[in-house]
């Protein structure tokens, strides 16, 4: 069985340090009598066995047999699927928004970076943060995780973490860099996209032609990047790290399938994409993914007049990879977003893969995540009916094979003022 | 009402009426009295007209009438645009349209106490922001109503989640930050077009953050004591301006010839709070905030209406249901400040198990499109946490209780006969994700039917545009 180690460090960069620590000696266990969802080639299951072995799935079936090593768990009458992904968050970077001190998807312009490229979100994950637990009882075990914000022309460098409770939460640094061609990015860069595209071609340009001797340790270097930015970007380029583009306006979407004919090694990813639909067949054709957030229907700017709930489903009929979930403290509201997608029209099972396997592909870690297969990370949720079903929940998760304490400081205070007169005041109840 | 003025009119409104019945006759010297100045009590009246509508019987459906009951194979039959019966077996009159709704249900149409479409609108360019009057912290002279925007988009996509009324607020930066207006939710070509008709008004306070952040720097206030030093003056000063008319009616009726106070368009508002026409609604996050602003309340002997997203509302729901506060929050919303840090998924049922009147919200152009979800999602996390609501009760915090936050609730938010024939066919249960909004009925009429996409309405602004017409 590969080891997750070997495997990322075989298809990356050198420089990428892999920090894949907590593949603890789960025990040996069988889930037994659910329905489930493997978002592989076996599709779904019914009463259903799935065997997990030293943190991974050992394998999934409707007739297999419960080796006498593993503790048998009854869950006839649930839903299985493999660990959720929050497609893009900030989780990790974020405690509190708003007025609340450093947070650190936000960077203020710093002489490293002159086009914000380099900053690097591996530094910054905070495995304490609340929000990890609040998100993991919810079903999503791993997330990719980036900067907001840094009013320069790329918003960094992301990262895919695990949401275990762990030291360790970085699965792959530098696991994506992020751009915005939409208004936003627009208003960032000269107000204008005739600006824009002119300093991403330029700054992209720099890059490519950039020499090892260009970028030694005080050789002079002039150009509209730094040179930590150049770093970031030559794994763009090579194709080893996806350039995730923020655009709505179909026109936007087109330039950004144009860019892929420039730099030819491009690995693309559309986000937000709310006139994706207008332009399915193109980004089909282009391997283009797009992550998206299928609620939006409103013209919320003149670069989004298409805007429409049915754009998930007319991206899929297209034969586009969809992936769901946009947010940070309520990326686990991902479920519902998926859920009002199939309302619209999306298959039910790729409702599911949108938060799960299809991020996974997105981000070249499908080989280790994102459906119930053998030999890939035991992530797995016990829920108590279909996840896309606002009244369902998650009952049960594990991650490397292990199960995850279900609670979180949402729920302690709950516990803490469900009953209102106490014999002491609320401070003194531990619930 | 609750403290009837002297003053004999319903809303301290406008213009001096007076001057016009002339002078001419009263040729008595001294002793002659001036015209009495009174005020115009309805200024921007509603111009509201329904749709035509016709009778009609909705037969085989599952019917949550809104305040608790439940009707398996149940029928609602709606005449003139109100409803008529409500019940298992209605015989249909002979004129009846018959909609065989087998397998839908049927519920009163959704009410957003927060909302705000029309002041905020779509696209949220600079030019639209209308919403916040963040020039002062105490700006209860302004009305939400005189921003609203009819074409924003996000009218017709609330339509089609079956949202019939809703609540257009001013924002949350200032202590009082204005009047609020009701509206029908006919998407019409003006805002008279769509105010409720006879819906009294509401006026926006806020506490916490907000204010404090957009004053801090500008005169204050910069902390919350500020903040509530702000709310204190202007009530006290209020009450001056109530007693300063009190006293000019007084004189007047005894035969004098007072000279009227000056008008003052914020203590316009503020006395009507005081005298219980305006219904004080209360942007407050945390549990302490509250329970100082219920003080306050009694301090200045006024009644806080509903205090809007309220995320703390489960650590003082036993206070909010002595007080008789409504809290309108959101299902699980959290996080984005820190007054929102505390907030759960089982608040909404907590505060509804104490006895208190709960509200779903909005606060959100997306939001208000599925407010059935976020009852749901509220309604199965009480449930885990051994909170077990009847989905019928649980329709009380769309219609019944938000209607009665706004004070609408003897027109609209239950299926009860007499009431306006505000109503949704959902096509399954509704507390369900894959469950949408069929057809939206507004006094009768049907006002969004989404099976036929010829008569969507389609705002002046998207007219012409990509995508006009398309799925939405």
């Amino acid at each position: 069985m590969k080891h997750f180690y070997q495997l990322v460090k075989a298809t990356t960069t050198a420089s990428l340090t892999l920090c894949f620590a907590s593949l603890a000696f789960a025990q040996n266990v069988a889930l037994v009598g659910a329905t489930v969802h493997t978002l592989s080639d076996t599709g779904t299951l019914e009463n259903a066995t799935v065997l997990m072995a030293d943190g991974n799935i050992e394998a999934v079936g409707e007739d297999l047999n419960v080796p006498q090593n593993y503790e048998r768990i009854d869950v006839t009458g649930k839903v299985i699927t493999p660990g959720l992904f929050g497609a893009f968050t900030s989780l990790g970077l974020q405690e509190v928004s708003s007025s609340a001190g450093v947070v650190d998807d936000r960077v203020k312009a710093h002489p490293v970076s002159a086009t914000g490229a380099a900053y690097d979100a591996s530094y910054a994950i905070n495995p304490d943060s609340s929000l990890m637990a609040i998100t993991r009882v919810e079903g999503f075990t791993t997330a990719a995780s980036g900067l907001s914000d840094t009013d320069q022309l790329f918003t960094g460098q992301g990262a895919v973490i695990s949401l275990a409770n762990t030291t360790s939460p970085v699965l792959k640094p530098r696991a994506f860099v992020h751009t915005r061609v939409d208004n936003r990015g627009a208003a960032g860069n000269g107000d204008s996209r005739a600006a824009l595209w002119v300093a991403l071609d330029q700054v992209l340009n720099e890059a490519a032609g950039a020499t090892s001797a260009d970028l030694a340790v005080g050789a002079d270097w002039h150009g509209l990047t730094s040179k930590a930015d150049v770093k970031a970007l030559k794994s763009v380029l090579a194709g080893t790290t996806p350039l995730l583009v923020t655009a709505n306006r179909a026109a936007d979407i087109r330039q950004v399938i144009a860019l892929k004919q420039r730099f030819s090694s491009l690995k693309l990813v559309i986000v937000e994409g709310l006139e994706a639909w207008r332009v399915a067949s193109e980004l089909a054709s282009a391997q283009i993914p797009v992550i998206i957030n299928p609620e939006y229907n409103l013209p919320g700017g003149f670069d989004q007049m298409g805007a429409t709930l049915a754009n998930a489903a007319r991206l899929h009929e297209a034969g586009v990879t969809v992936a769901i979930g946009m947010d940070t403290h309520n990326i686990r509201l991902a479920t519902q977003h998926a859920g009002n997608a199939v309302a619209n029209g999306l298959p039910h099972e790729v409702g599911l893969k949108a938060v799960s396997l299809n991020p996974a592909i997105i981000y070249g870690v499908s080989d280790r995540m994102g459906s119930i297969e053998s030999g890939k990370m035991a992530n797995i949720v016990v829920w108590s009916g279909d996840p896309l079903e606002v009244t369902e929940a998650a009952e049960q998760v594990w991650i490397n094979g292990e199960p995850t304490e279900m609670t979180s400081r949402q729920i302690k205070l709950r516990d803490r003022y469900l009953q209102l007169n106490q014999a002491k005041t609320q401070p003194y109840v531990r619930p | 009402m609750k403290k009837p003025l002297s003053l004999g009119v319903v809303a301290l409104g406008l213009v001096a009426a007076g001057v016009m019945s002339g002078c001419a006759d009263s040729d008595t010297g001294a002793d002659t009295q001036d015209p009495k100045v009174e005020f115009k009590q309805n200024p921007y009246p509603s111009t509201y007209k329904p749709l035509p509508s016709e009778t009609t019987l909705i037969t085989n459906v599952t019917v949550l009438d809104g305040v608790g009951g439940k009707i398996d194979n149940g029928a609602v039959l709606f005449v003139d645009g109100k409803i008529s019966a409500v019940g298992k077996d209605i015989a249909a009159p002979d004129d009846a349209v018959v909609i065989d709704g087998a397998g839908k249900w049927v519920t009163p149409g959704i009410i957003d106490t927060h909302s705000h479409l029309g002041v905020y609108p779509a696209p949220s360019t600079q030019s639209h922001a209308d919403g916040n009057e963040m020039t002062s912290p105490v700006t209860a002279d302004v009305w939400a109503e005189h921003s609203v925007w009819p074409q924003d988009p996000g009218f017709g996509r609330a339509l089609a989640g079956g949202i019939t009324a809703l609540q257009i607020l001013p924002g949350s930066a200032n202590l009082f930050g204005g009047r609020s207006v009701t509206l029908k939710n006919l998407p019409s070509r003006t805002m008279q077009d769509m105010k409720f008709p006879g819906a009294p008004y509401g006026v926006k306070m806020a506490c916490g953050e907000n204010p404090k952040r957009v004053y801090g720097e500008k005169g204050g206030p910069m902390t919350r004591m500020g903040n509530v030093a702000g709310y204190r003056q202007a009530w006290a000063d209020a009450q001056a301006y109530v007693h300063s008319w009190e006293k000019y009616e007084r004189e007047y009726e005894a035969g004098g010839n007072p000279k009227p106070p000056k008008r003052d368009l914020n203590n316009d508002t503020l006395a009507g709070v005081l005298n219980g026409e305006i219904i004080v609604h209360m942007h407050c996050y945390r549990a302490d905030e509250m329970t100082v602003m219920m003080d306050v309340m009694k301090e200045f002997d006024y009644q806080i209406g509903s205090f809007h997203h309220a995320v703390e509302a489960y650590k003082i729901a036993d206070k909010l249901a002595e007080n008789n506060v409504c809290s309108s929050m959101w299902a699980d919303w959290w996080g984005f400040k820190m007054e929102a840090y505390d907030g759960i998924r089982e608040n909404i049922p907590m505060v509804h198990q104490a006895g208190a009147c709960a509200v779903v919200h909005s606060d959100s152009d997306l939001g208000i499109q599925r407010l059935n979800q976020e009852a749901a999602k509220a309604w199965s996390d009480g449930k885990r946490a051994g909170i077990d609501i009847p989905m019928a009760d649980a329709w009380q915090w769309l219609s019944a209780n938000p209607a009665k936050s706004l004070g609408i609730f003897d027109q609209t938010g239950s299926l009860e006969a007499g009431k306006n024939a505000d109503l949704v066919i959902w096509s399954d249960n509704p507390f369900s994700t894959y469950t949408q909004a069929e057809q939206v009925f507004i006094d009768g009429a049907l006002a969004y039917d989404r099976n036929n996409p010829e008569s969507w309405p389609i705002s002046d602004f998207e007219l012409g545009q990509v995508a006009e017409g398309d799925i939405k």
